[in-house]
């Protein structure tokens, strides 16, 4: 219904915009720390192209997708640089609503692109969407308590091990929980740890006739571990925390491990905004039956919708936001530590965050590691670590994540939760004509 | 063809007509346009993320919308909110206005405070109740539980319907206070004063008296509440997001999550439909009892 109302509005607004000024280029982005900064120089980049100036749309994670979906797919065209993922980048490309950037200038040192990250942003060859920062995930905990309880990290923990060390330091009296985990509900939050978890037990989304697998014994086994892992030594109200509300979590000191995000590293080094700072342990994700797809790879995008006007004045964007010159912008404005990490072999190799960062060389390593089009043990027909390189995969991993998120708080069983998804997923996939 | 009315006006006529035709029109427009779209929509296959696939799909979409097993617990929950939330508000709400009738000091400042609630934004209450009340570690209640030496309740996962009927009743009460105490300041004061003195406590008085005067003011609460909660959102958008699993998921959630989430507005609109029809019959029931309640 809403529909009706939204297709008027959408073309309005944009015949406005193009009324304003010529130069205006409309930025849609996420609200994440690494974006706020880049907003916050905006001034940088209009003095140095005085002909374009930037009108900021900045937005939490969800809604940002449904406006942007929303309006490509509806031919819009009120944004002329999206912020999207390595979800969205082929997906979008092959549906013709991006613009090839095939003609970057030399000066923009393509070939510096970290290679996993170039490749989940191609199509056929070509590049859709420049990285802004990219991320895999690890393990982080809390070197003071690991001492203290006399336990050593080894270089490649098991599950098994970080279940036990969570028992062991999970002390809810003083508001510390053994490990924090994500639980909110959403294919971009919960399901992104869960996909992760499930393959390193050696599950997988589909097999390779695109039937769902999502009551095999694999997926059985790793909820189960999950929604006993976080149940019994999580944090109060696991089930409503995402990446945000654990990165608050950890660095206020109230969890022993935490497994997410690496771009969260930047944040929790960061003595201003952590408390935890100095007694900051990082290892690589946990591993189960197999090291397959145990971290996952993922890379927010600047990328040029094909509907809008202004494609010239919008890779100009694109190609400041993403190059060298932002990093070192931001690394001597902001600190070293707050640089977009994981898209340049050049940041990496930069002797500054090599200092201030002393998980550099080990984010690259876990980028690097990472490969999308291998993640499971017995093959798969997607590409994706954490996700399923599918259109109908939001839907699906929506619906599986509110199923998860129940069994996690007890509403169901973890045998009837899958069940559930199972025949949800199955629903979905068979009216989408698979 | 023009009928007389007792007025001596007529009704019906050309020069009647042609006066209302714009208005009429521009209704009709408004009211048409949209509903027309929506049941065009929702005979189409039209998924937003797959522009391949668009075409007439005859009743496709209402079959698939049927044998979705989230679309009845969504119906079964939508009844819960909107039953219990009634109960809580019309019940509180004739015992507030009675409390609220009496004289007492600071009565005035009382009344509005127990109004307020009313005027504050579902988004923001909503946000109030998830953050500064039911959160499981810096919440009141939390708090509270604690102080007594109790565990704190993880509300949002541990009882999620439970949590959406208090806040939204909690926003809803003061509405229903508002109008029933305006009616409560109708009522004849002799009429009271003459049971007093034939030996009526204050029990027979409310139960004699009171609640038979209130009972108009009591239905109208109930119709117009019953419009708005059929279609409560925000609050479950903000705090459940209609889970754990399909707990909280009301038929507007679902609809949401079909055309926002899913990006089916094929599927969106057969559910905007079957919300319609639902909507449509409730209402009829509703206006007719209410009109039988004002006439006689």
């Amino acid at each position: 219904m809403k529909f009706a109302y939204a297709f008027p509005l959408a073309g309005l607004a944009a015949a406005f915009a193009t009324a304003a000024q010529a130069e205006t280029i409309t930025v849609a982005t996420v609200n994440n720390n690494d974006m706020v900064i880049m907003q916050s120089l905006t001034s940088a980049f209009e003095e140095a192209h005085p002909g374009i100036r930037v009108n900021w749309v900045v937005l939490e994670e969800n809604v940002l997708r449904q406006r942007l979906t929303t309006d490509i797919a509806t031919d819009g065209g009120q944004f002329d640089v999206m912020t999207i993922g390595t979800y969205e980048a082929p997906i979008w490309a092959e549906r013709g609503w991006l613009v090839a950037l095939d003609d970057l200038p030399e000066a923009y040192q393509e070939e510096d692109l970290l290679k996993p990250v170039r490749d989940g942003l191609s199509h056929n060859g070509s590049l859709y969407a420049l990285p802004f920062y990219a991320e895999s995930s690890m393990l982080y905990y809390r070197t003071d308590l690991f001492e203290e309880a006399g336990i050593e990290m080894p270089e490649q923990p098991s599950w098994e091990e970080v279940r036990e060390w969570a028992a062991e330091l999970h002390d809810p009296a003083n508001q510390l929980a053994g490990i924090c985990l994500r639980g909110k509900p959403g294919w971009g939050e919960n399901m992104a740890f869960v996909s992760t978890l499930v393959n390193t037990f050696g599950g997988r989304w589909f097999d390779e006739e695109w039937n769902p697998e999502l009551d095999s014994p694999a997926w059985q086994e790793a909820i189960g571990f999950y929604v006993d892992l976080l149940g019994n030594y999580g944090p109060p109200g696991a089930s409503s925390n995402g990446f945000n509300e654990n990165l608050a979590l950890f660095s206020r000191g109230n969890c022993a491990m935490w497994v997410d995000a690496t771009s969260a590293a930047g944040k929790l080094y960061n003595p201003a905004e952590s408390q935890v700072a100095d007694r900051l342990g990082f290892a690589p994700a946990p591993v189960a039956e197999t090291p397959k797809g145990a971290h996952w790879l993922w890379s927010w995008a600047l990328a040029i919708p094909a509907s809008s006007e202004k494609q010239e004045a919008a890779q100009t964007f694109l190609t400041w936001a993403t190059s060298q010159e932002y990093i070192e912008l931001v690394g001597e404005t902001q600190g070293w530590t707050s640089v977009p990490p994981g898209t340049r072999e050049s940041t990496y190799a930069n002797e500054n965050y090599q200092r201030e960062a002393p998980f550099a060389g080990f984010v690259l390593d876990a980028i690097n590691s990472a490969d999308p089009t291998d993640s499971t043990l017995e093959p798969s027909p997607y590409v994706g670590v954490q996700f399923v390189g599918i259109p109908e995969f939001q839907s699906i991993g929506t619906q599986v994540g509110q199923t998860i998120a129940a069994a996690l708080t007890g509403d169901t069983g973890v045998e009837q939760a899958l069940q559930n998804a199972q025949r949800a997923t199955a629903r979905t996939m068979q009216r989408a004509g698979y | 063809m023009s009928k007389t009315r007792a007025s001596g006006r007529t009704v019906g006529g050309l020069r009647s007509l042609s006066l209302q035709a714009p208005a009429v029109t521009l209704l009709l427009l408004w009211m048409l346009v949209p509903l027309g779209m929506t049941v065009w929509f929702s005979l189409q296959r039209y998924n937003l993320l797959m522009p391949e696939m668009v075409g007439f799909a005859g009743l496709e979409n209402y079959e698939f919308l049927f044998t979705d097993p989230a679309l009845w617990r969504a119906m079964g929950n939508t009844l819960v909110l909107v039953g219990s939330v009634l109960t809580i508000t019309v019940v509180g709400g004739v015992l507030l206005a009675v409390l609220f009738q009496q004289e007492f000091p600071g009565r005035g400042i009382a009344r509005v405070l127990a109004i307020s609630p009313f005027f504050v934004m579902p988004t923001v209450s909503a946000l109030v109740w998830k953050n500064m009340m039911m959160h499981p570690s810096n919440g009141v209640l939390a708090w509270l539980a604690g102080v007594f030496g109790l565990p704190a309740v993880d509300w949002f996962s541990a009882l999620p319907m439970t949590s959406i009927i208090i806040i939204v009743a909690w926003q809803w009460l003061p509405f229903a206070l508002l109008i029933l105490l305006t009616a409560m300041q109708s009522l004849d004061e002799d009429q009271v004063e003459a049971a007093r003195m034939d030996g009526a406590g204050p029990i027979a008085v409310f139960f004699y008296i009171t609640l038979p005067h209130l009972k108009r003011a009591i239905s109208v609460v109930i119709m117009i509440q019953m419009i708005f909660l059929l279609t409560i959102f925000a609050e479950i958008y903000v705090t459940t997001s209609g889970g754990p699993g399909l707990a909280t998921t009301n038929l507007a959630f679902l609809i949401y999550m079909q055309a926002l989430l899913d990006f089916d507005v094929g599927l969106a609109s057969a559910g905007g439909v079957v919300a319609i029809i639902l909507a449509n019959i409730v209402a009829i029931f509703l206006v007719r009892l209410v009109a039988r309640n004002l006439e006689s």
